[in-house]
């Protein structure tokens, strides 16, 4: 029964999910004026969102087959490039075709980009080759389009700390274990809190699942079925950034075709396969796959042949299926949304999803949109126009020619944290201290985002912070971190526990690519952590 | 340039072989790329912890028997004691204060507070009898301030966890303002550099002096003596409160001034040390190998009657894998290795780890194959061997010394 005492537990949309599209729902609803609630089992950005190319999608990738989603992409890429400037870089992409392509392909290409608004410039190989000096330099065409890359972390994040900022309750490390219904309509959740193993229940007359492809869990908890088609994609990360434009194949898209630059590194991708709902919490990337993905990148960019390759993951998108296509490739990676009042007569429930990172916003929208029509408010949407935190001011950079170390951790930060940077602290040199040389994350930077950004973990902060995320995955940056993690959080036992489970995730993502200089850093590693610290003897006492 | 022999490699198996071959009158270069393993050590040397199926060993001496044929240590078979014995005064000899019995482990201070079974020790540390020995009741835990590679919380809780009550300060010194104005200069070899200064090491031990009083032991991490042992002397003389040192994360303080005393002793004994050379080149005919060239050296060749190849696992590039192999660059050595990489790895990076076994291929002699046929005056020693998982057996440190030793001896003028 609604416990009518506690008016802390009700809400009046509780969005499940904290991928970029419940996070991205959970700040257009707040900022309409709703008291909003969200819960995510993990961290934010722990799933599909974290786990994708972080392209800025020009559209053109779907311009021949999808023009809906074609267009969708390219005004949203218009959006976030003024709303998320700060984890956006506006690289541009190039569309080349191969001499194994059909280079008749290439206008019916343009023709498609132009119909659906994208601004596509057919330019001379030549001049491809000019301004990406990395492209296969057999490349007989190309095409220039806007596309660009995206930090997923940080726009989550970002979509986070302004629902908080106007009054969302975020609740992360908290699951959802059942939908409470009465008389057949949802009223709210319990949830279990996996820190300290209590049970909750929230109430609210709406509640959006926004879990992604868990959403189908979600939907069967409520009684109602949502047709997800589970869609592996793997992807490649090099150590350098060996492009500066994004590279594409001009053909009908298929795997490995997209090589995307963002930071110091870039991403090849993605092969597609359809995989079982029971693999979806334990994606691992094969060796065939690995090989399949550095056959095909290497006729983006040849020098990724020799580039080292940092890790491999995979992420499972939440395509809603409609028919029998095996690959996935050819569902429609269009926004779905769900009434299931009117669809299953199940009211005060709704399903966002389909869709993907580029056009999150939207979802968010008509996910608010239809929540302000069932709570009867009258607010138009704002998101498409009012920037998110981080992308608000000009940005601080240092500017000088002389090679200022202090300058350089500046860069960094501003660069992952935006205007936010300036709630670093780097008063003095403790501050100052490099944590991750690899990315030059400071002891500042790392206290900020333990004191502020919902830090609970190591992987938390990775995200927060790119601790790790460096050539070196996380050697040994990753026992400096824990150190600070068990300072601020006074709990040694369980940092130490952290570090272990943290260091194994880093493995998973090494071992499917470990040979030359991954197998070389892989072995440091386990000679620091296994042989000098005996972390392998740890876990068992 | 012409040698009796010359050792690729100069870590603790090139170098243990080196001094060994100088003594016995032979004339030696060693060619080093540069750091060795032995920057990135525990401070103490490792026997023999574990068998390849998990069982805990106490008595190495008693556990090689039941170690698989391909095992270096069961190529040494009941020279074994002897070779450990060798090992031990070896580094004695070499001015090298270590304490420890290849009849009995005893267990080293981790970095994470825990402990692992172990053989030698350096003086600078206190080995312990048993797993959950504690250092002393009440511990002062002192770290210097901004030093972030050593974590006296971890320290504390498994301490704690063994019944000990500690706490924990840090210490800041004027003289670590200039380092701390670099954010990537605190780490353990720039603090050691720091605490040779005798004025700088005494305001730390008068600081401590007033601190510890009501403690049992004051522990601290291994950032002293980075060239000599005198800093450690020192503080232990001076702290009226007995000191107990722990080793701290890479790089290795102790390590790195081992590593440069063998080369000392090396050096001493007449040997040649080509440091921040590497070997590109070697001509090989019937069976044996004429000369090896290097970059530095370009055309002039060095010529020897045995070559030895110490050149470390993947991390020291001794070995190099590929997409479908594994290989070994100096000589092309047969390695033994499965050509499946799926099978390479285990997915939880605390177990042991198939790759790690895999390595050059020897005879009963360590002599390495080329193409399958045995290379006469080609000996191979130490991490670039196959048979063992140096790592999950806790045997690294051992395997380095041992076959270093045992081929120097066997190696005729």
């Amino acid at each position: 029964m609604k416990d009518f005492n506690d008016k802390n537990n009700e809400f009046d949309v509780i969005v499940i999910g904290g991928g970029i599209t419940g996070a991205g729902t959970a700040r257009d609803c707040a900022l309409r004026g709703m008291k909003v609630l969200l819960v995510e089992r993990f961290d934010f950005a722990a799933g599909a969102t974290g786990r994708n190319h972080g392209l800025l999608h020009s559209g053109a990738r779907y311009a021949v087959t999808d023009k809906e989603s074609a267009a969708e992409c390219i005004k949203e890429n218009m959006i976030l490039r003024k709303i998320a400037k700060h984890c956006v870089e506006e690289n541009n992409g190039l569309f080349i075709s191969l001499p194994e392509d059909d280079i008749n392909f290439q206008s019916k290409f343009v023709e498609s980009c132009h119909a659906a608004g994208i601004d596509a410039q057919i330019i001379d190989p030549a001049e491809a080759r000019r301004i990406e000096p990395s492209v296969n330099p057999t490349l007989i065409g190309a095409v220039k389009v806007p596309d660009g890359s995206v930090d997923p972390f940080r726009l989550t994040l970002a979509n986070i700390i302004d629902a908080k900022a106007h009054g969302a309750k975020i609740l992360v490390y908290h699951e959802v274990i059942e939908i409470i219904k009465e008389q057949g309509r949802v009223i709210g959740i319990t949830v279990v809190n996996h820190k300290t193993k209590e049970t909750h229940k929230y109430y609210a007359p709406l509640t959006i699942n926004a879990a992604g492809i868990w959403g189908h869990g979600i939907a069967e908890m409520a009684g109602v079925k949502v047709g997800m088609y589970p869609a592996k994609g793997s992807l490649l990360i090099f150590g350098h950034r060996v492009n500066n434009i994004v590279l594409n194949r001009c053909r009908k898209p298929a795997d490995a075709d997209i090589l995307v630059p963002g930071d110091t590194i870039c991403l090849i991708g993605t092969t597609s396969s359809h995989v079982g709902f029971d693999e979806v919490d334990n994606m691992r990337v094969t060796s065939e796959e690995v090989d399949l993905l550095l056959r095909e990148g290497q006729k983006l960019a040849p020098a990724l042949a020799t580039t080292r390759i940092l890790r491999a993951y995979a992420g499972v998108r939440p395509l809603v299926a409609a028919d029998n296509d095996p690959s996935g490739r050819n569902i429609s990676r269009g926004i779905v949304l769900l009434d299931h009042e009117t669809r299953d007569g199940v009211s005060g429930f709704a399903t966002i999803t389909g869709g993907k990172l580029m056009t999150y916003r939207l979802m968010a929208e008509w996910a608010t949109d239809l929540a302000c029509k069932k709570l009867g408010i009258d607010k138009a949407c704002v998101t498409m126009s009012e920037p998110l935190p981080g992308s608000r001011g000009e940005e601080p950079l240092p500017k000088g020619k002389t090679y200022d170390l202090s300058n350089r951790i500046k860069r960094s930060t501003v660069g992952r944290h935006g205007d936010m940077a300036s709630k670093i602290a780097s008063d003095n040199e403790f501050d100052n201290s490099l944590v991750c040389e690899c990315e030059d994350v400071s002891v500042g930077e790392v206290q900020y985002a333990l004191k502020e950004l919902d830090v609970h973990n190591m992987e938390d902060l990775r995200h927060r912070t790119r601790v790790g995320m460096g050539t070196c995955q996380g050697e040994l940056c990753a026992c400096r971190a824990a150190g600070l993690l068990s300072e601020a959080h006074n709990c040694a036992h369980q940092a130490k526990a952290d570090l272990a489970k943290f260091l194994n995730e880093r493995w998973k993502g090494m071992y499917p690519v470990a040979w030359g200089e991954a197998l070389r850093e892989s072995e440091y590693t386990q000679w620091v952590y296994s042989g000098i610290c005996g972390m392998n003897k740890m876990e068992e006492k | 340039m012409k040698f009796d022999t010359v050792i690729i490699g100069g870590g603790l198996a090139g170098l243990t072989c080196g001094i060994r071959l100088q003594n016995r009158g032979f004339k030696c270069a060693i060619v080093s790329a540069g750091q060795s393993a032995l920057h990135f050590s525990s401070g103490s040397f490792d026997l023999l912890n574990e068998l390849p199926d998990g069982t805990a060993v106490t008595n190495p001496e008693e556990a090689i028997h039941s170690l698989d044929k391909k095992h270096p240590y069961a190529k040494i078979g009941d020279k074994f004691p002897f070779y450990a014995q060798e090992a031990k005064q070896m580094l004695l000899d070499a001015g090298i204060d270590v304490r420890g019995d290849s009849k009995q482990n005893t267990y080293r201070i981790t970095p994470m507070g825990t402990t692992m079974p172990t053989w030698l020790t350096l003086a600078d540390f206190n080995p312990l009898k048993s797993s959950n020995e504690v250092i002393g009741k009440k511990i002062l835990l002192v770290n210097i301030a901004g030093f972030l590679d050593f974590n006296t919380k971890f320290v504390a809780d498994a301490f704690e966890g063994n019944g000990a009550e500690c706490k924990i300060i840090s210490i800041s010194l004027p003289e670590f303002e200039k380092l701390r104005q670099s954010p990537t200069e605190m780490r353990s070899a720039n603090i050691a550099r720091v605490m040779e200064n005798e004025n700088t090491l005494n305001a730390l031990v008068s600081q401590l002096n007033e601190k510890a009083q009501s403690f049992d032991v004051v522990a601290l991490p291994a950032v002293f003596g980075l060239s000599s042992p005198e800093p450690i002397q020192t503080l232990k003389q001076k702290i009226k409160t007995p000191v107990c040192i722990i080793p701290t994360m890479p790089p290795s303080v102790p390590g790195i001034r081992t590593q440069k005393r063998l080369r000392r002793v090396f050096e001493l004994a007449g040997g040649f040390y080509m440091l921040g050379d590497s070997v590109i080149n070697a001509e090989i005919g019937d069976g044996k190998v004429y000369n090896v060239s290097t970059v530095n050296h370009g055309d002039i060749a060095l010529y020897a009657d045995n070559f030895v190849l110490a050149s470390g696992s993947f991390f020291s590039n001794g070995l190099c894998a590929s997409m479908d192999g594994v290989a070994e660059p100096v000589f092309g050595a047969d390695v033994d290795f499965d050509p499946n990489r799926s099978t390479w790895y285990n997915a939880s990076i605390f177990e042991a780890q198939r790759y790690r076994t895999f390595g050059v291929a020897t005879d009963e002699h360590f002599r390495i194959k080329v193409n399958g046929k045995i290379q006469d005056n080609v000996y191979a020693i130490g991490s670039v061997l196959s048979g063992f998982d140096a790592l999950q057996e806790g045997c690294g440190a051992g395997v380095s010394l041992l076959t270093a030793l045992y081929v120097a001896d066997n190696l005729k003028k």
